[in-house]
């Protein structure tokens, strides 16, 4: 089911100019003018994690661009879990700069920027050395800039921040980045697999693939290319299947949130199925969680790590996801205060839409998922037992654990 | 012409006169940073939501009129 990652095995590194146009042809420059209404009539999304609309974001800054837009490709995969963006970066360059030279002929922009995070250095490697292979069609429109560490430096308004002023902090908007972005001009801020996968669609592809890293409890973990319409089971199946008997996996990474293994099992994971049952395929992360793992466990470690990561420029996630950390780590040490179940309860609903960015939306929507999946749990936990260890039988995985 | 309030969350920084003026809407959290009732304000309100804009000593509160997006 290969398409953004077909040809060469991705252990052979960055695919050449050369042999990136022996399999795709030139670039198909005259496909710009149509390609956002073919974006729209692809359904593709954004795979950041916002999942917005990659056509719809594309018209906004074209309306509003006059030939001095800027595209502003996103290769600071600060989710921790996921691992696809330095994937694509590393292995297909190529693809990634033929969606945002397409991006930028598209919206009628002028300057290309790939914001690559720090720690990618095969990423970032083999960006700078396919930028200059395509040096002479380039003419000085494109560019590297290294993003700083952290799960915030990648958020759109922040990436604009530390562009035009080295502070890799969100900052307020409106204005959004369509509407004033680097250098104050209209920005395209896109994910690199969402420009790699505008640039297969440009050429005839219906965007029916996408990228994810799975990790725990199964037996290859690491980035695959899977069919959209493929179930969990089958994503499962492909990857050598579950290692242990699973309870629950975290969809979407820190930013989306735990599902319970049986609502997803057989379901498959386009977005607009995610989407009808209340879910996000986000980043494309898949971490599954052992029957005989804590969820209360699994979570505290998250949201403490959300709230490390917190700008600290807004008080309700500054204040909040600090009192939530402290609350989930005693309650998963099982030493919880008497309310802190029900706080934690309260503060979930309290702080979405209240930070400059989306921080706190997304630290919330992670408990809120898992307040429902491990109920149990954490009514034990508030109690000071856990009652996890012994897998229960007949859940997905429990025959791989009998065999092995 | 409806209007709302709008926090700019990053210049906030907790000093609450606003819940004080406008308790209708504005309600305050256990670290004193508001939250505020979703919707546009009441005509009757309007008046009071202005004093509390015009109060909030580092400029973070502000009516603005309600778009569609």
């Amino acid at each position: 089911m290969d398409r953004l990652l077909s040809g060469p095995p991705l252990t052979a590194g960055a695919e050449s100019y050369g042999a990136h146009q022996q399999r795709f042809g030139a670039l198909p420059a005259a496909a710009a003018r149509s390609l956002i209404g073919r974006l729209e009539a692809s359904h593709l999304i954004g795979r950041g994690g916002a999942g917005f609309p990659v056509g719809r974001k594309w018209r906004a800054v074209a309306d509003r661009a006059n030939g001095k837009a800027v595209v502003l490709a996103n290769g600071a995969e600060g989710e921790p879990l996921s691992l696809k963006d330095r994937t694509v970066m590393a292995a297909r360059p190529h693809l990634v700069i033929d969606g945002a030279v397409l991006a930028a002929d598209a919206v009628g922009a002028d300057d290309i920027i790939f914001y690559v995070g720090a720690e990618h250095r095969a990423a970032e490697a083999a960006m700078r050395y396919a930028l200059a292979e395509r040096a002479a069609d380039l003419r000085g429109r494109a560019r590297v800039v290294q993003a700083p560490r952290g799960y915030v430096a990648g958020e759109e308004s922040a990436a604009v921040h530390f562009i035009n002023a080295g502070d890799p902090r969100p900052t307020t908007t409106p204005p959004r980045p369509f509407e004033r972005g680097v250098g104050g001009r209209p920005t395209l801020v896109q994910n690199v697999e969402s420009l790699a996968a505008a640039a297969l669609v440009a050429r005839g592809d219906d965007a029916g693939t996408s990228l994810i890293t799975l990790s725990s409890a199964v037996r290859r973990a690491g980035v695959r290319e899977i069919a959209l319409d493929a179930t969990l089971a089958e994503v499962a199946a492909s990857a050598g299947g579950l290692a242990r008997p699973v309870q629950a996996v975290l969809l979407g990474g820190y930013f989306g949130g735990w599902v319970d293994i049986t609502d997803l099992w057989a379901r498959p994971l386009a977005p607009a199925s995610l989407r009808a049952r209340g879910h996000a395929f986000g980043c494309g992360v898949l971490s599954f969680l052992a029957e005989d793992s804590c969820g209360v466990e699994a979570t505290a470690r998250i949201m403490g790590y959300l709230a490390s990561q917190s700008a600290r420029q807004c008080g309700p996630c500054l204040f909040g996801l600090g009192a939530i950390d402290a609350a989930c780590r005693r309650l998963a040490a099982r030493s919880a205060q008497p309310d802190d179940l029900k706080r934690i309860t309260r503060w979930g609903g309290e702080l979405a839409g209240r930070g400059a960015c989306k921080h706190p939306d997304g630290a919330t929507g992670l408990l809120r998922s898992a307040l429902g999946v491990f109920a149990d749990d954490y009514a034990a936990h508030q109690r000071g037992r856990c009652v996890r260890g012994a897998p229960a039988a007949g859940r997905p995985g429990a025959l791989a654990q009998a065999v092995a | 012409m409806r209007e709302q309030l709008v926090v700019d969350r990053i210049r906030c920084d907790g000093h609450g006169l606003c819940a004080e003026l406008l308790p209708e809407v504005i309600a305050l959290d256990d670290w004193g940073y508001p939250i505020i009732r979703a919707g546009s304000i009441a005509p009757s309100l309007l008046e009071h939501a202005r004093q509390a804009v015009d109060a909030c000593p580092v400029l973070a509160l502000k009516l603005a009129l309600v778009t569609a997006m």
